[in-house]
């Protein structure tokens, strides 16, 4: 069990989302870095799929009841068990009644914390992950509070030789700040003039305060559409961007509502969005059209090896 | 659909579109392509909808109701003849989505069609039933909602302990009918009852 002395600004329960509802109108919510949380689940032994903790810019403070093999990855907020600092994207051993606390933030936007056997919360619609609109999933469809108690599952295989160990650099996602993202054109990119897609392409755009987990809103060229008021309500997908009337960009992701209205004018492909979900509001991002077979080519690539890491 | 190829998880039928979402380690693009041109080939099955039409008490105006008036005086109509001319069709529920549970169906007569909000409610109780342009629908979780509301069903659309968890899907069809207050209290009881049992 974890004790929560201290939520942090916004922490919750994730793990790679709620599929198979959402003709019903039910999000996938999970985590927004999906990568960094498979990662963090495989240092300590566990199945990708397996629930962790999201951690959003100013860390919680949590007590370990038991000894816990635990891991982070993600961003780098400064994180301390006892006050011994700790080496991101790796596996450490807490022992019991110790306390992990976090600092200022160095990198990043979004930490990952992993536990041998996972968060055990019920599974709702067959996922823990919190998914906030709906309020259900997680820890009573909400972020933590102080005096929680996170239940902590029993770890399937012996774990003491996973201590220290380390997810290598070379396999994570080209993390950088003011990323550049790749992005497939359409479906409905013939709402917008060449000069729209021209526009889009070729400005900066940046994160705005008002960028959460349904979606990030972005500021700079506006970009001109074909027609307006016209709506084609359709289902939308992970990095969807959508153009209301005033011409700035919307990123669609995690919390997103399941279907919208919006002329979508390109998709950003899955490998970015880990970069994505790390930039925070004021930093710069860059649009660079790719095809499909890129997209499945930069998929394979970054998912690929994590498949092959040994599970212990 | 989605049992017939491995690599194929779930879909999001619209009104026009169907987003399929598919795994890159089993699937490429050109392969679902091929074979959605394939299917498209062949003569497609007749799909029977659902059929049923579910009825749905609505106590409408009055706080269930808040955007009633405004409805009526955009169409020149008085509050009754809006409410008659909303009971009066069967709805075919086009879609359901954005938020749970949410069913967007159509079309409503013109005689009391209304443009959205200007701006959205950032809080719209659960079972509020408005009206979207040409279309009608019902709010099934406490949500954000940019509809003219004029009333509210006390029915459950959804539930997390139910399957599947949304009272309606696209295909659906519905009809709605005017109740009482009483009548709305006392549904709405036994509803909360079924749920603890």
């Amino acid at each position: 069990m974890i004790e929560v002395i201290k939520p942090g600004l916004l922490t919750t329960v994730q793990d790679q989302g709620r599929w198979g509802y959402q003709g019903y109108g039910v999000g996938i919510a999970g985590a927004m870095d999906s990568f960094a949380l498979s990662a963090a689940n495989l240092l300590v032994g566990n199945p990708e799929g397996a629930a962790g903790l999201e951690i959003t810019l100013l860390g919680p403070t949590l007590k370990f009841q038991g000894e816990t093999l635990f891991s982070l990855t993600g961003a780098d907020l400064t994180p301390r068990l006892d006050g011994i600092p700790l080496r991101n994207w790796t596996a450490h051993l807490a022992p019991s009644g110790s306390v992990l606390s976090f600092g200022g933030r160095r990198s990043g936007v979004r930490a990952y914390l992993a536990v041998a056997g996972g968060m055990d919360v019920p599974a709702v619609m067959g996922s823990r992950s919190t998914y906030l609109l709906g309020r259900f999933g997680g820890l009573e469809g909400r972020p933590l509070k102080a005096q929680d108690e996170l239940p902590v599952g029993v770890s399937a295989a012996p774990w003491n030789h996973l201590m220290g160990r380390a997810f290598p650099e070379n396999l994570r996602p080209p993390y950088q700040k003011n990323p550049r993202l790749r992005a497939i054109l359409g479906p409905f990119h013939d709402f917008f003039p060449e000069e729209g897609i021209a526009t889009f392409f070729s400005s900066n755009y940046t994160i705005t305060p008002n960028s959460d987990r349904m979606g990030y809103r972005l500021q700079g060229n506006p970009v001109t559409r074909r027609k307006t008021g016209e709506l084609i309500t359709c289902g939308l997908a992970n990095g969807t961007v959508q153009v209301p009337p005033d011409g700035q960009p919307i990123i669609l992701l995690t919390d997103r509502q399941t279907i919208g209205g919006y002329p979508i004018i390109v998709t950003v492909i899955h490998a970015d969005l880990p970069l994505l979900a790390q930039s925070a509001p004021g930093d710069v991002v860059r649009f660079t059209p790719v095809l499909p077979d890129e997209a499945r080519e930069a998929y394979l690539a970054l998912w690929g090896p994590l498949k092959n890491f040994p599970a212990s | 659909m989605e049992d017939r190829i491995p690599g194929v998880g779930e879909t999001i039928p619209s009104y026009c579109s169907l987003l399929i979402f598919y795994d890159p380690f089993f699937l490429s693009l050109g392969q679902i392509s091929s074979w959605l041109e394939r299917l498209m080939d062949q003569d497609p099955p007749i799909v029977e909808s659902h059929g049923a039409v579910k009825e749905i008490p609505v106590l409408y105006g009055g706080d269930s109701g808040p955007d009633l008036a405004f409805v009526a005086k955009h169409n020149n109509l008085d509050i009754e003849e809006v409410i008659q001319l909303h009971a009066r069709e069967t709805y075919l529920v086009y879609v359901v989505g954005f938020v749970p549970g949410f069913a967007a169906m159509g079309t409503v007569p013109k005689k009391i069609q209304t443009p959205r909000l200007p701006s959205p409610r950032t809080k719209v109780a659960a079972g509020s039933v408005g009206i979207g342009g040409m279309q009608t629908g019902i709010y099934a979780i406490e949500s954000p909602g940019g509809w003219q509301l004029i009333g509210r069903t006390p029915l459950k659309l959804f539930d997390l302990h139910r399957h599947p968890p949304s009272f309606f899907q696209a295909g659906d069809y519905a009809r709605f009918y005017s109740i009482t207050e009483k009548e709305f209290l006392k549904i709405s009881r036994s509803q909360n009852k079924n749920a603890k049992s």
